[in-house]
């Protein structure tokens, strides 16, 4: 696409000081992927107990 | 010329009454911002009884300058609950939902305090409704945009900007902003509310709001939602100023999405104000690209343009990001929050950098990743279709405001502001917007104040006439202005007479 080319990307050096910089976003993946199993039984155990009935249940008004 | 963006959050929740088969939304409503109220008065704190002022309030007034005559605008209500917290806030009724306004801030990192502090009045206000109401019965508020059911709510955002922009220009830019910002302010959707299309065709999207919206620019808020909303009522001098007043964005959760959304908007007006931009975006159909990034977890899909050219959401925002990365090195950032408009750049940056290699790594700091990230994760452990009502549960239940039932909370989201600042931020305004004179005359004096507003205050000091305080410069008020004032008058009748000496 032509489009992109006229994108121009952030230079090099500002993209070297953003990996140093963010919060170990990369690392925390392993760690969060870990959680996520136990979240997931946490999640079994909090989630409204009849999901169809919460979920029918809830209903609001248009707003704003 | 650019101004500062003065900027602030409005939050529409979501309510539901448990326990009782009767649906009364403005009841339940009034019930829980009178219970917190109630309970505010009890712990000696400022009671916050003071009324809202509904003088210089016009939401039919058009930024176009005219009025289509088959515009409808939104109604006041004046008759329900509405109260003006010592933080400069305002927590009301409106239409059948408890509603949140921060005050205004200064800079998209206040904002996102006062937003969070807002939570956290929530969730005080659900606790005390729960002492008032009967055994097996509780208000339960979700901060979310959606019933699920065609039923939407909105989280409206506003900017202060200078009146003499030309309104066409903001609408170009903001137009392609709106659109293409939702990759990073989605707050995730199991499922479609859009007429004609059912799960099977989208199974998750980015947004909670894109499937509402169906015009470009209007008046409108309740029906034929706009993407641009015309609302002129600057709440401030209406020579020099404008509000926009942003509809079309989502309620977030993620600290880092509500910073990314305000202040990204920020600087897109400012650059807007000073013409700035060197190219438009302008698409080629509107209401139709912002259903197709919503409904593009790939962020990949070619947008049309005007010009017959195709550019993608995540294009767009490089694009916007490197101006404004450009315009901060070149002009300055006073005028998008200072040294806070940096922070905004470095995770802008950073955030379009993984949404490009892959989206999923930001589980941790976008809402719709995380949401998606969740029910993904969910349906794989227990091989169910992307119909199950457990997935629309769990997506429901990531943004209930109760502590020991949210998904959110028990997820490890990056945070950007600390708890003691949330929770003083119920309390405390902010320093450094005319929130700061309100807030601290409703701490010192709120049984001499009859009245309140965004510009304005009314005293009642036992003297007749009535004295109303205008405030009609945002970023007056603040403590650097007034802080030694407040020091040196011991009653509301001293602050008056300096005022007006």
């Amino acid at each position: 696409m032509a489009e992109r080319e006229q994108v121009r990307k952030p230079a090099p050096a500002r993209r070297e000081e953003e990996v140093t910089e963010a919060p170990a976003t990369s690392d925390s993946a392993e760690k969060i992927k870990a959680e996520l199993d136990d979240l997931l039984d946490e999640i079994d155990e909090v989630l409204e107990s009849n999901a169809e009935d919460f979920v029918k249940s809830y209903i609001q008004k248009g707003g704003e | 010329m650019a101004i500062p963006k003065t900027l602030g959050i409005e939050t529409e929740f979501g309510i539901w009454h448990r326990g009782t088969d009767e649906s009364n939304h403005i009841a339940a409503s009034s019930l829980l911002i009178n219970a917190y109220l109630y309970e505010l008065s009890g712990s000696g704190g400022a009671k916050p009884k003071v009324g809202w002022d509904f003088e210089d309030e016009s939401p039919a007034n058009d930024a176009r300058g005219y009025t289509p005559l088959d515009a409808l605008p939104p109604e006041v209500e004046t008759h329900l609950v509405n109260a003006v917290l010592t933080n400069g806030a305002r927590y009301y009724v409106d239409h059948a939902h408890p509603e949140l306004s921060t005050p205004e801030c200064a800079d998209a990192l206040s904002v996102v305090r006062f937003d969070k502090s807002a939570e956290l009045i929530v969730q005080r206000s659900m606790n005390a409704a729960r002492k008032i109401l009967p055994p097996g019965q509780e208000l339960v508020v979700y901060k979310n945009n959606s019933d699920g059911k065609g039923n939407s709510y909105g989280c409206h955002e506003n900017y202060l900007m200078d009146r003499h922009t030309p309104f066409g220009r903001i609408v170009t830019h903001a137009t392609a902003h709106f659109v293409s910002r939702q990759i990073f302010t989605g707050a995730g959707k199991v499922g479609t509310e859009a007429h004609g299309l059912t799960a099977a065709d989208v199974p998750f999207q980015l947004t909670q709001r894109a499937d509402f919206f169906e015009e470009e620019v209007g008046l409108e808020t309740t029906l034929k939602r706009p993407i641009i909303n015309t609302r002129d009522e600057p709440h401030a001098d209406p020579q020099k100023y404008r509000r926009l007043h942003v509809i079309v964005g989502d309620a977030n959760l993620s600290e880092v999405a509500t910073f990314l959304k305000v202040g990204t908007t920020a600087f897109v007006l400012t650059m807007v104000e000073d013409d700035f931009l060197p190219r438009d975006f302008v698409l080629a159909a509107p209401v139709q690209a912002l259903r197709q990034v919503s409904y593009d977890l790939t962020l990949g899909l070619p947008l049309r343009l005007a010009d017959g050219t195709t550019v993608t959401a995540l294009d767009m925002q490089w694009e916007l990001y490197e101006q404004a990365r450009k315009y901060a090195d070149e002009r300055g950032t006073e005028n998008v929050g200072g040294d806070v408009a940096l922070a905004v750049l470095d995770r802008w940056e950073s955030v379009l950098g993984v949404l490009e290699d892959d989206p999923m790594k930001l589980s941790d700091q976008i809402d719709w990743v995380a949401k998606y990230h969740l029910v993904t994760a969910y349906r794989e452990r227990h091989g169910i279709g992307w119909d199950d009502a457990r997935l629309q549960a769990i997506d429901l239940q990531y943004h209930d405001m109760r502590p020991d039932k949210s998904l959110f909370k028990r997820l490890p989201m990056q945070r950007l502001v600390d708890d003691d600042a949330v929770r003083s931020g119920t309390y405390d305004p902010p320093v450094d917007t005319r929130a700061y004179f309100r807030g601290e005359c409703l701490r010192r004096w709120p049984d001499d104040i009859v009245a309140a507003n965004w510009d304005s205050l009314v005293f009642d000091i036992g003297v007749e006439p009535l004295r109303r305080v205008p405030m009609m410069e945002p970023l007056r008020g603040t403590k650097a202005h007034v802080g030694a004032l407040f020091d040196s008058c011991r009653t509301p009748a001293e602050l008056l007479d300096r005022l007006s000496s």
